[in-house]
């Protein structure tokens, strides 16, 4: 029986829920007549347009040239019809528009901001157009680029935070694609060719391959214009095919990389998570009590806040179109990195045993719920959100019902989705220290 | 909790640029100012982009306010500032601003320490009430105090000491700043983590927390009105108090060139910093010269298309990376910096030459018309582009508030840049980038790695 003030707190909530939902970013979709996903927010209060070209040709495309991807994505501005790379870049930067560029595991993108002006953003547009419909890829960049990625690997090997992602990675997915850094290595680096490079832009920078996303000053029908002229710039080609399956990998192996340090860098994890799995906020609020909301969460209370071990200790997923990894990272003084290990793991344990307290799911609901705007609050951030949507193919009111869909979680759902994606028996432990005992191992 | 170094941004910024076709009602320029009646000044910006306010409270203490002996007594205290007051307990304040959905956090940096939550915008009194209770009634606990210091210490070891870039950037700053506060370090040296004292914290509080020594800037969908009154609610009965002016260190001018070299087994990539000292927006008699260094680092280092790029990365393949950087939102005297990676088969020394040459060309020769205004397109673009984050806006404004500056520069800002000239950013480089303003500090792998164990500093 529903009680007078009952029906005022749901009206009251109800209330509540179209206020936000009001808030949100209308993301309008369609696709180009080649068959580029184009995602577009009218975002009119700041005079700013961003154009983001995102293909499905990060570093999980590499195939036998580690590196390649990358190489790719660098040097797409390095060059096109009677330009060279500084001449594009001025030309750009006399516009005051930015441009910038990366290449991740799964995903690469081309960006472009820009003034909404249309003085200032007419020529950008066009220049950005006639680049990504031809780029050059010059010899002389091809090298230059390839010995800039080189220095720069060598640079990371020297940063024991760098070593360990890239030591973690190789361990728990071992000759999967995920298992390569994105950023290249020496013999994939070395052995890349220019004919490579265009021909990975040729069959990945591709229409089919593409997620156009826009985000700015401007109306629908210069939306559609701009994305159908940059679409049209590509060949149709096709969608890249399916990325293998994550095998299961080592079980609870423990890895000791020496390092010359005062502390120990240490990674627990495994692969655990594709992206749009139906269990993902589950997972996410699992992970916002066990690591990852920052000074409240378990594992910081243990690790800090109780015994002062470290600074900074973290856990998360990382979803991705093949099971992404989970991990948990902290870093601790030498003669601390055993006590260190067994309380994360102990932590890991009891959580993974028994699930959130009631209080802790009350606080981690009201916490992720309640800061959500927060993620949503720049042009910048939205960007992003319609980018990975478009990219991951997530429902088109991902945003819009994500505070429903963790408030509908409770401590069962929450359990039992830690328990699907994370085996505390399975973890691959990596500790990135001083070890004499494993010199010359590697 | 995080301290910050110095950034190498060149940033201040602006309001509505009348360059644009843009109705001047789209930008957030609604910036009111309020001050309580104990000192307290409250800075207040309207952007209704999204339901959310950022509030920040910037205590005008930093690093560059202690001595030898005592440095990183502001970084400490700004953990210490989250272990609890005499009405709440140890990890409650965070505890209280998740239940309610914000995020929280706090930085201190040479000028200032400054604690932030982000909220709805409804809520916003949440953090006032926090906020103002710890203003006056912080407990310092010597047991939260012991486990704290050693978070520190792991965060020094985390952030500089297994770091040989910011291990380098830690001696650069020792040597760049010649009698100047700022070549403490913010986080302190591990000697003087070691020895501090309980009640070195309790002196910092009391000394520097008043409302009288504080700006409070907020940003979102707020009314400003409101605001003003919120804050005298929550800040308005905590006494004035009595605030000491900073030391009257500003460092030397000229201090003639200094060079430093660190030997490491642990590097395998040799790392260039160079810095000319000179004058910040605060200490320049000549505000028009602080333009112009900040049109000339854009002219090196803009972007791709700029000289540094253009010139040493891909002209003449000598440096892997390079780059320029100019932040003149400081109280003291600061750093004009250039640093760089060689190439693979370049060594530092020819790096090193070919950026005192470019800059030799600066001081012979003025840019062309064409290099100047893409310069100043560009400064006057990034800060537009910076207006899409309501934090940095908080930020810039806090800052400006904190080195005594003041925001109000912000409405001048864009004819500033404009009125630069190709002579001007001649001058100053004639005037400030000469030698005996020049540091140098060269990072170089041993020559023989063997992986001993640091002894620790």
């Amino acid at each position: 029986m529903m009680t007078a003030s009952m029906r005022l707190a749901i009206a009251t909530l109800l209330f509540l829920g179209s206020a936000v939902a009001a808030a949100q970013p209308q993301i309008q979709h369609w696709r180009t007549d080649n068959g580029a996903e184009v995602y577009f927010v009218a975002a009119r209060e700041l005079p700013i347009v961003d154009v983001r070209l995102t293909f499905d040709a990060g570093g999980a495309r590499d195939g036998n040239t580690p590196g390649l991807a990358r190489l790719t994505n660098e040097l797409v501005m390095a060059g096109a019809e009677g330009m060279d790379a500084g001449t594009i870049a001025r030309q750009f930067e006399a516009n005051g528009a930015r441009i910038d560029n990366a290449s991740q595991q799964d995903m690469a993108y081309l960006h472009l901001r820009s003034l909404s002006d249309p003085g200032r953003l007419a020529p950008s547009l066009s220049l950005f157009r006639d680049v990504v419909a031809a780029p050059s890829f010059p010899a002389e960049d091809f090298q230059r680029t390839r010995e800039q990625m080189l220095v720069s690997l060598r640079q990371s090997q020297q940063s024991p935070g760098k070593t360990a992602s890239r030591r973690f990675k190789a361990a728990i997915y071992g000759d999967h694609p995920y298992g390569t850094p994105a950023a290249g290595t020496v013999a994939g680096l070395k052995a890349a060719t220019r004919g490579e490079v265009k021909a990975f832009y040729e069959r990945y920078y591709a229409a089919r391959n593409m997620v156009i996303a826009i985000v700015g000053d401007l109306e629908r029908d210069r939306a559609e214009r701009i994305a159908a002229d940059l679409a049209n710039t590509r060949p149709d080609g096709e969608p890249a095919s399916p990325l293998p399956p994550v095998a299961a990998g080592a079980v609870g192996e423990t890895l000791r990389v020496d390092f010359d340090t005062q502390q120990t860098h240490i990674l627990l994890g495994q692969p655990a998570v594709r992206r749009g799995t139906a269990d993902w906020h589950a997972l996410y609020v699992a992970n916002h009590i066990l690591g990852g909301g920052g000074l409240t969460s378990r594992l910081s209370e243990e690790m800090r806040e109780k015994r002062g071990l470290s600074y900074s200790t973290q856990s998360y997923f990382a979803p991705a179109a093949r099971k992404g990894r989970f991990e948990i990272r902290t870093q601790v003084r030498n003669d601390k990195r055993d006590e260190a290990l067994t309380v994360l793991r102990e932590s890991l344990h009891a959580f993974h045993a028994e699930g959130p307290t009631a209080d802790e799911l009350a606080s981690a609901k009201r916490q992720i719920t309640g800061s959500f705007p927060l993620n949503l609050d720049s042009n910048r951030d939205i960007l992003g959100y319609v980018a990975m949507i478009g990219f991951y193919d997530l429902p088109l009111d991902y945003l819009a019902r994500f505070r429903d869909q963790v408030q509908s979680v409770d401590a069962d759902a929450v359990r039992r989705a830690f328990r699907a994606h994370v085996d505390p028996d399975a973890l691959t432990t990596l500790m990135v220290g001083p070890y004499p005992e494993t010199r010359g191992e590697e | 909790m995080a301290f910050k170094y110095a950034t190498r941004a060149c940033t201040i910024a602006l309001t509505a640029m009348t360059w644009l076709a843009t109705p001047a009602a789209a930008m957030p320029s609604d910036t009111h100012e309020y001050t309580l009646d104990n000192g307290l000044s409250v800075v207040v910006r309207r952007d209704a982009r999204a339901p959310v306010a950022v509030s920040q409270l910037w205590y005008h203490v930093g690093s560059s306010y202690e001595h030898q002996g005592i440095t990183g007594v502001s970084h400490v205290l700004e953990h210490m500032m989250f272990k609890g007051t005499e009405t709440l307990a140890p990890g409650e304040f965070s505890q209280i601003v998740s239940d309610n959905g914000g995020e929280h956090n706090a930085f201190t940096s040479r000028d200032y320490t400054t604690y932030y939550e982000q909220l709805a915008a409804d809520r916003l009194e949440v953090a006032f009430r926090l906020e103002a209770d710890r203003m006056r009634n912080l407990r310092l606990d010597p047991a939260e105090f012991d486990k704290e210091r050693q978070v520190v210490i792991e965060e020094r070891r985390l952030r500089v000491t297994d770091q040989p870039q910011s291990l380098l950037s830690e001696r650069f700053n020792a040597q760049a700043y010649l009698a100047s506060p700022y070549g403490l370090p913010v986080i302190g040296w591990r000697g003087d983590l070691d020895d501090m004292q309980l009640a070195d914290l309790q002196q910092w509080y009391e000394r520097w927390y008043g409302p009288s020594n504080a700006t409070l800037v907020v940003v979102g969908d707020v009314e400003p009105s409101a605001v003003r009154d919120l804050a005298e609610k929550h800040f308005g009965d905590i006494p004035a108090g009595e605030v000491p002016a900073p030391r009257g260190e500003t460092g030397v001018a000229e201090p003639g060139e200094r060079r430093l070299t660190l030997h490491r087994t642990d590097v395998n990539t040799p790392y260039l910093l160079m810095g000319y000292n000179v004058p910040s927006l605060a200490s320049a008699e000549d505000a028009t010269e602080v333009h112009a260094l900040a049109v000339l680092s854009m002219i090196l280092d803009g972007g791709e298309g700029a000289v540094l790029s253009e010139e040493l990365v891909r002209g003449r393949a000598l440096a892997a990376s390079a780059s320029a950087g100019y932040s003149p939102v400081d109280r003291l005297d600061t750093l004009f910096m250039l640093s760089g990676v060689p190439a693979m088969d370049h060594d530092i020394d020819t790096l090193e030459a070919a950026l005192l040459e470019r800059i030799e060309g600066f001081r012979q020769e003025p840019v062309s018309a064409e290099t100047l205004q893409r310069a100043k397109t560009q400064l006057l673009a990034d800060h537009i582009y910076q207006l899409d984050s309501t934090f940095y806006q908080a930020m810039e404004i806090g800052r400006l508030e904190a080195t005594g500056i003041g925001w109000e520069v912000l409405e001048g800002y864009e004819a500033a840049v404009e009125a630069v000239t190709a002579a001007q950013v001649q001058a100053v480089a004639r005037k400030y980038l000469t030698a005996d303003r020049l540091t140098v500090a060269r990072l170089i792998p041993a020559a023989h790695r063997d992986r001993t164990r640091q002894e620790a500093e």
